[in-house]
């Protein structure tokens, strides 16, 4: 765990030595270092302060602000079910709900085996093809029930194929 | 003319993806290989005709034919029905893209171009029109090009509607202390119901490109950054595109076409917070921050991004103004009613059978867009309200759909056309629960500068919860109407100053909602 911890913050460092020179350089610090590394590591904050000339309470507030800023690792898939009036009037309620119940976590809570992490969103501009989800950075238009379902067990095929 | 070579349009737009446009455009191209025909597949943007996603078009001698809503199924018996010749017998062609009636009967300024071309593609914006308003604009000064901007009257289209013209003459005049003024995009288009900004981003980024230089030469900018939200990452990827072909070509960077006069560009993406879609805190968010808003004054125009004078603009403002360049402001101005000049793109959202964009001048009634375009709901079951503007406007009931869809008609009746989102609900809709999720995205949402933002949005969801339970209902009834007063006169932005009003019209124009215990009504789980 802590091996594992310490690799991570290389790649902290040449993040933060590529974007530090650009105006406003943390929400493109923040964002690439998530890119990378599925989350922003707590031991990343102090490198970030330092090199920004912040301090880490200036860090934290800002990884705090943002929904999608997140400190602990996802699961190997992002979930986010749209909450959003358009998609209330198609049935997003039902199917917050369904998506609950099937993946057995609440929103930000990730699946027993690793696989899914479910998250809220609030609009994915797909507004006339209604209820949305966005799985990682793809999103689908009109899921019902049946369709969650069956996206979800293609994720989970799909990491039992690479394992 | 040679036939050897079928063009075959699939869009590359969020919704269309979101319908199976990709895999589609890979069964198509494997199709026509097994049946020994050459195909070009051409990525377009959509033509905003949402409902008929995936849209697949055949360049044909007498135009575009169009078929669509299009699955894997269909592609065995449309390539039987002659899809590659255009052929009109298979049920799902549309005939003529141009002639389909939605489409025909708008009037497109800002989205002339769009679904027509490859976004990315600089020859085809060029065929088109594109450029010409820059062109023209580095032949002006900066006091002429903000001239013709003011000429055409047009309002900010981000929900304020503030005079573009005016806020350009602001920055043109303020003088920065580091000889240093900014362009800012507002791509943080988060209302639900709103996928205009997307469109104009997926569909024909360098309207947007060109309208952003000549901002920066109207008042002497050589910096642009376009916010955008993270939630779009299908425009991200098109925008960047974008821009990387427009500066190898010369149209960004330090000398725009050998004018000696420079303009960057940059995205910056936000990090799901709605209220960084509010002008003063999507600064913050920019600079490195929490996006807190700042009390204005003073205003952004006069201490902005960094401390410099700035230009906040919507996308759609900004994708208006090539047009105004190229045609004249005055040209611009035919349209409309009023003090509602130009067009402006509805979006059809929610609940509706024929969901999309729709761009006409200023004055259509709702109910006309809701009907003869929008053809009724989904679900088939009566249209019951409408939430017009996004999530801080009004819900309107069926008495109020005759209102012209202008900035001072919906004033009147109390409501607002903010960004042109049109989320329809049929009658299975419980308006109490839609009450208490404008308060719970409130407390989601709310930057926690100002306290009746902060708190009343807490307190309103437990107020609501109360009536809902039937817990001492006039009391509480009392108690809400009291909050919603506080919240909007006593909160800092429109966050927590226009939370309240979907809460106060779902109250006053469905009160049969709020008198009966929720859960005999059928859309909360």
């Amino acid at each position: 765990m802590t091996a594992a911890k310490e690799q991570l913050l290389p790649v902290v460092s040449d993040v933060i030595a590529d974007l530090k020179h650009k105006p406003g350089a943390l929400l493109p610090i923040l964002h690439e270092i998530q890119n990378r590394l599925g989350y922003i590591p707590p031991e990343s904050v102090p490198l970030i302060a330092e090199s920004l000339n912040q301090s880490r309470a200036d860090i934290h507030g800002v990884i705090s602000f943002y929904h999608q800023f997140r400190s602990t690792a996802p699961g190997k898939h992002t979930v986010e079910v749209c909450r959003a009036e358009a998609c209330q009037a198609m049935g997003a309620r039902q199917l917050e709900a369904h998506a609950k119940a099937s993946l057995g976590v609440d929103y930000h809570g990730t699946t027993s085996d690793n696989n899914i992490t479910l998250e809220e969103v609030y609009c994915l501009g797909n507004c006339a093809c209604s209820p949305s989800v966005r799985i990682d950075d793809e999103i689908v238009g009109r899921v019902t029930p049946e369709k969650f379902d069956q996206l979800v067990d293609g994720l989970r095929s799909q990491t039992l194929e690479v394992h | 003319m040679s036939t050897a070579v079928t063009r075959l349009f699939i869009p590359r737009d969020t919704t269309a993806l979101a319908m199976g446009a990709d895999r589609l455009a890979r069964e198509i191209a494997a199709e026509a290989d097994k049946r020994g025909e050459t195909v070009e597949i051409i990525r377009n943007g959509s033509r905003g005709m949402f409902w008929l996603e995936p849209l697949i078009e055949v360049e044909t001698p007498a135009g575009r034919i169009a078929y669509g809503p299009v699955d894997s199924q269909a592609i065995d018996s449309l390539f039987d029905q002659g899809l590659l010749q255009g052929e009109t017998s298979h049920p799902l062609c549309q005939g003529l893209t141009e002639a389909i009636p939605y489409l025909q009967k708008q009037q497109r300024l800002t989205f002339a171009r769009a679904g027509i071309t490859d976004p990315v593609s600089l020859d085809d914006y060029q065929q088109l029109d594109g450029f010409n308003g820059l062109k023209k604009a580095l032949q002006m000064d900066g006091q002429a090009i903000v001239d013709e901007v003011k000429a055409s009257g047009l309002r900010g289209r981000g929900g304020a509607a503030f005079p573009t013209g005016i806020k350009w003459q602001t920055v043109l005049d303020a003088v920065s202390p580091k000889q240093q003024k900014y362009i800012v995009c507002n791509a943080d288009e988060g209302d639900s119901g709103t996928f205009a900004d997307r469109m104009v981003m997926e569909a024909d980024p360098y309207m947007l490109i060109e309208g952003m230089t000549i901002a920066g030469l109207a008042v002497g900018a050589d910096q642009g950054y376009i916010y955008l939200r993270s939630e779009y990452p299908v425009a991200h990827q098109i925008l960047n595109e974008a821009i990387d072909k427009a500066e190898a070509a010369g149209f960004l960077g330090d000398n725009i076409l050998d004018s000696g006069k420079a303009f960057h560009l940059e995205v910056r993406l936000g990090a799901k917070a709605y209220i960084c879609g509010e002008e003063t805190s999507l600064l913050e968010s920019l600079e490195g921050k929490r996006g807190m808003v700042r009390a204005k004054p003073p205003l952004p125009a006069i201490v902005g991004l960094f401390g410099q004078p700035t230009i906040v603009n919507n996308v759609l403002s900004l994708a208006a103004v090539p047009y105004i360049l190229s045609k004249g402001g005055q040209a611009y101005a035919d349209y409309g009613m009023g003090r509602s000049l130009g067009t402006l793109p509805f979006q059809l959202a929610g609940n509706i059978k024929r969901g999309g964009l729709i761009e006409l001048a200023f004055g259509v009634t709702l109910r006309e867009l809701l009907e003869e375009y929008g053809g009724g709901t989904f679900t088939g079951r009566p249209m019951r309200a409408v939430q017009v503007g996004g999530p801080l406007c009004a819900y309107l009931p069926e008495s109020q759909w005759d209102t012209p869809m202008d900035y001072e008609s919906f004033q009147a009746v109390g409501a607002a056309l903010g960004h042109g989102g049109i989320v329809v609900f049929d009658d299975t809709v419980d308006m109490s629960a839609q009450a208490r999720f404008s308060m719970e995205f409130c407390v989601a949402e709310s930057c926690g500068k100002c306290t009746p933002c902060r708190i009343g949005s807490t307190r309103g969801v437990e107020v609501i919860d109360r009536i809902r339970n039937d817990e001492d209902r006039e009391a509480n009834m009392e108690l809400l109407e009291d909050l919603c007063e506080t919240m909007i006169y006593g909160s800092l932005c429109a966050m927590g100053g226009m939370t309240p009003f979907p809460v106060q019209s779902a109250v006053k124009h469905f009160p049969e909602d709020f008198n009966q215990p929720a859960q005999t009504n059928g859309a909360q789980s």
